[in-house]
C-alpha cells in the first residue's frame, strides 16, 4: 500500500513535468528549440502566484500564469523566427530573464500564503467512476483539478498533432519548413501561435508549483525541472502521451531520495538526489544509441528559417 | 513594402556601432523600468559605478568578480566556437574546485609553490574529464550535448553538497556543514592587492588569444565550427579535436573554480561556483567568441554584479535586478545580431496603387 502513496505523490510531483514537457514537445514540433523553459516555469510560477494572492482568483491565477508565459513564448518566437537569432542561446536568455524576473517580482510575496477559499479549489477530488478502477484508479484519479487537467492537456496535444488538420501542417513545419511554404501553410504564422502556446503551457507547469505544489513563492522553486522537461521530450519521443509516462517517472524519482530516508539505507540522501539526472543521462546516452531514438526528432529542429533562402 | 536581404558584407566599425547600441539600449530599458519603481535612474547608476570604483576596496572586488567570469568565459569560448553547446561550464567549475580541494586537503604538508601547483592542475584534470564525459558520448554517439553538459551541473552540485554534509565534513566546526578551511600554503598570494588569480587570467587571454590565431588546433576549431564536413574532408580527425578541445576548455573552467575556492573562500563550498558557468556563457557569446574582448565584457558584468549587490541596501532594488539586466543586454544583443546579418530596405513606391496599376507596371 505504501507503494500505491508513494506512486499518487509522484503523479502529484510529475505534474509540473508533464505541463513542461507538453509546452515544450508542442515548441519542437514547430521546429524550434526553446532552452528558455526553467525561466518560463519560473514566471509562471510567480505571476500565478501574484494574482492569486492580489485577486484571490484561482481563475484569474492560472489565466495570468498562461498569459505571462505566453508572452515571453512570443519573445522567443520573434527573436528566433523573425530575427533569425541563436535558438540555443535566444533559449539561454529567456531563462535568465525569466530567472531575473521572477526573482525581482517574487520578493514582495515571500512568506506570503493562499487563503482557504483558494486552495479549497486545489483540493483532491474523486473523478466518479474512473477513480474507483482497483489500484490505478485512486493514484490517477483522486487528484486535485490541475493535475488532472495535465492528463487532458496531454491526450488532447496528442490529438491536436495527430488527428487534425493545423497539427499536420505544424508537424510539416517541423520536418520540412520549404516545403510546408510551398504547399501555401503560412511558417511564420503557425511558428508564433505554437510557441505562444507552448509558453503558455511551460508557464502553467511552474504555476503549478506555486499554486498547488508547495504552495507558496520560492525563489529556487523549479529547482531545474525545467531542464528535465527539454529532457523528457526527447525521453518521450515527442510524443505527449509518452510524455505522461515519462513526467510521472520523474516525478517519482524526484521524491524519492526523501522519500527512502525512513529506511535508513546506508546511502547518502545527497546521492539518492542525484537520482533524477543520472537518469535523465541514461536516457538521453540510450536514445542516442538506438537508432530511432533521436530519429523521432523533427528534422528541421533549431533550423531558423530563411524564407529567401527557398530558391 | 519592406524588403529583408543578406548583406554581402559589412564593416567592422558597423558591427561595433550596432553592439554598443543594442547594449545601451538595455540599460536604457531598465532605466526606464528603474524609474517606474519610484527611483531616479542616473543617481542608480552613478550609485552602481561608485560600487565599483568608488574606493580601492570597491575596484579590487569588482576586479575579483571579473576573474572567474574571464576564465570560464574562455573556456566556453573554446567550446561554443565548434558549435558544440557547452553548458556545463557550472560543474566543470565545481569539479575543479572538488579536485583542487582533494590536493589541498589531503597533502597539508607541502611547500607553498609545488601545492598551488599541483592544485591548479589537479583543478584543470578535474574539469576537463568533467567535459570530457558529455563530449565522448557526443562524438561517439551524437548524444545531445546541451542538455548533458546541463544534467553534469546539478551531478556536481549534488556531489559537492554530499561531500559538505558527509565525508569531508569538518568535526571541528560544532555541527555545522562544512568542509575544513585550506592551510596557508594552499591560499593563493596576493600581487599588487589582488590574488593572483587575475596575472592567471590575463596570461589564459594571450595564451587562448595565440592558441586561436596561431597554432594548428585553433585553426582546426575554426574549420570544424564553421563545417565539420569540410574539416573531414581536409583529413583533420574531428573526434580527437573535439575531445582535447573539450578537455582544455573544460579544464580551463576547472581551473577557475579551484582558483575561487583556494583565493576566495579558502575552502570548498557548493557555492563556489555562484552562477558563474551561466553568467560566462553570456560573456563568451557578447564578445562574438573572441579572446580579447571577454576580459573586456567580463569587466561590463562584474560592474553589473558589483553595482547591483551596492545599490541593494542603497535602494532596495534586490540583486536580481542585474540579472534581468544581464538577460535583456544578451537578447537585445541577440535582436541586434539580426541587423548585423541583413539590411531591410524600405520601399514605399508601390503604396497606394491599385492592383491594376501594378500589373500594369509589370
Amino acid at each position: 500500500m505504501a507503494i500505491l502513496v508513494f506512486l499518487h505523490a509522484a503523479v502529484q510531483a510529475g505534474t509540473p513535468l508533464l505541463f513542461a514537457t507538453a509546452g515544450e514537445i508542442l515548441t519542437e514540433k514547430s521546429g524550434n528549440l526553446n532552452l528558455g523553459v526553467e525561466g518560463l516555469m519560473l514566471i509562471g510560477a510567480v505571476f500565478g502566484f501574484l494574482a492569486g494572492n492580489s485577486t484571490n482568483s484561482p481563475l484569474l491565477a492560472v489565466l495570468s500564469a498562461a498569459a505571462a508565459g505566453a508572452l515571453c513564448g512570443l519573445l522567443f518566437a520573434w527573436l528566433t523566427v523573425s530575427l533569425r537569432a541563436n535558438q540555443v542561446v535566444t533559449g539561454l536568455s529567456i531563462t535568465i530573464l525569466g530567472t531575473g524576473l521572477s526573482g525581482f517580482i517574487g520578493r514582495g510575496l515571500m512568506g506570503k500564503v493562499m487563503s482557504e477559499s483558494f486552495t479549497h479549489v486545489f483540493r483532491i477530488i474523486e473523478v466518479p467512476l474512473l477513480s474507483k478502477i482497483p489500484l490505478i484508479g485512486p493514484v490517477l484519479f483522486k487528484q486535485n483539478i490541475f493535475v488532472l487537467s495535465g492528463y487532458l492537456c496531454a491526450i488532447l496535444l496528442g490529438l491536436y498533432l495527430n488527428k487534425t488538420r493545423f497539427g499536420l501542417n505544424l508537424r510539416i513545419i517541423g520536418e520540412n519548413p520549404y516545403a510546408a511554404d510551398a504547399s501555401g501553410i503560412q511558417v511564420s504564422l503557425y511558428k508564433y501561435v505554437h510557441i505562444a502556446i507552448g509558453g503558455a503551457m511551460c508557464a502553467l507547469g511552474g504555476a503549478y508549483l506555486s499554486l498547488v505544489y508547495v504552495p507558496a513563492w520560492q525563489e529556487q522553486i523549479t529547482a531545474g525541472r525545467g531542464w528535465i522537461a527539454v529532457a523528457l521530450v526527447i525521453f518521450s519521443s515527442w510524443n505527449p502521451n509518452k510524455a505522461i509516462f515519462g513526467a510521472f517517472l520523474f516525478g517519482g524519482l524526484d521524491i524519492i531520495g526523501f522519500r527512502i530516508q525512513q529506511y535508513n539505507l546506508p546511502i547518502s540522501q545527497y546521492l539518492i538526489d542525484m537520482l533524477p539526472y543520472v537518469v535523465t543521462i541514461s536516457a538521453l546516452i540510450y536514445m542516442s544509441i538506438s537508432k530511432s531514438g533521436s530519429g523521432n526528432a523533427p528534422e528541421a529542429l533549431s533550423e531558423p528559417y530563411f524564407r529567401e533562402e527557398r530558391y | 513594402m519592406m524588403r529583408v536581404s543578406k548583406r554581402s558584407t559589412i564593416k567592422g566599425k558597423y558591427i561595433l556601432l550596432i553592439r554598443v547600441t543594442a547594449v545601451l539600449l538595455a540599460l536604457i530599458s531598465l532605466g526606464v523600468f528603474i524609474s517606474f519603481m519610484g527611483h531616479d535612474p542616473i543617481k542608480v547608476y552613478k550609485a552602481m559605478i561608485e560600487g565599483c570604483f568608488g574606493s580601492a576596496y570597491r575596484f579590487k572586488e569588482t576586479i575579483k568578480t571579473a576573474i572567474p567570469l574571464t576564465i570560464t568565459a574562455l573556456g566556453i569560448m573554446l567550446a561554443f566556437k565548434m558549435k558544440f553547446w557547452n553548458i556545463g561550464a557550472e560543474g566543470q567549475i565545481l569539479m575543479g574546485a572538488f579536485a583542487g580541494s582533494f590536493v589541498a586537503l589531503n597533502f597539508t604538508n607541502l611547500p607553498k609553490p609545488i601545492m598551488l601547483t599541483l592544485m591548479l592542475i589537479a583543478g584543470i584534470i578535474g574539469g576537463g574529464i568533467w567535459a570530457l564525459i558529455p563530449t565522448w558520448f557526443k562524438v561517439k554517439y551524437g548524444t545531445n550535448e546541451t542538455l548533458f553538459t546541463l544534467m553534469m551541473n546539478y551531478i556536481a552540485l549534488k556531489w559537492i553538497i554530499y561531500l559538505q554534509y558527509g565525508p569531508w565534513k569538518d568535526p571541528n566546526a560544532l555541527g555545522f556543514p562544512k568542509i575544513p578551511n585550506f592551510v596557508d600554503a594552499a591560499l593563493l598570494p596576493k600581487f599588487l592587492g589582488v590574488h593572483l588569480g587575475w596575472v592567471i587570467a590575463i596570461v589564459l587571454v594571450v595564451g587562448i588569444y595565440f592558441l586561436i590565431n596561431y597554432t594548428k588546433l585553433g585553426f582546426e576549431i575554426s574549420v570544424i565550427g564553421n563545417s565539420e564536413n569540410t574539416a573531414r574532408y581536409a583529413g583533420m580527425n574531428v573526434k580527437g579535436i573535439i575531445l582535447k578541445t573539450l578537455f582544455i576548455g573544460g579544464g580551463l573552467c576547472g581551473m577557475s573554480g579551484i582558483i575561487q575556492a583556494s583565493a576566495v573562500s579558502g575552502n570548498l563550498t557548493y557555492e563556489v561556483s555562484a552562477g558563474v558557468g551561466y553568467t560566462a556563457i553570456i560573456i563568451a557569446w557578447l564578445s562574438g567568441m573572441r579572446a580579447p574582448i571577454i576580459p573586456l565584457t567580463a569587466f561590463l558584468f562584474a560592474i553589473l554584479t558589483q553595482g547591483a549587490s551596492y545599490i541593494q541596501t542603497a535602494f532596495q532594488i534586490p540583486q536580481s535586478a542585474a540579472e534581468i539586466l544581464q538577460g535583456m543586454i544578451l537578447i537585445f544583443t541577440l535582436a541586434s545580431e539580426f541587423f548585423i546579418s541583413y539590411k531591410v530596405n524600405f520601399d514605399f513606391s508601390n503604396i497606394g496603387k491599385t492592383r491594376k496599376q501594378l500589373k500594369e507596371e509589370m
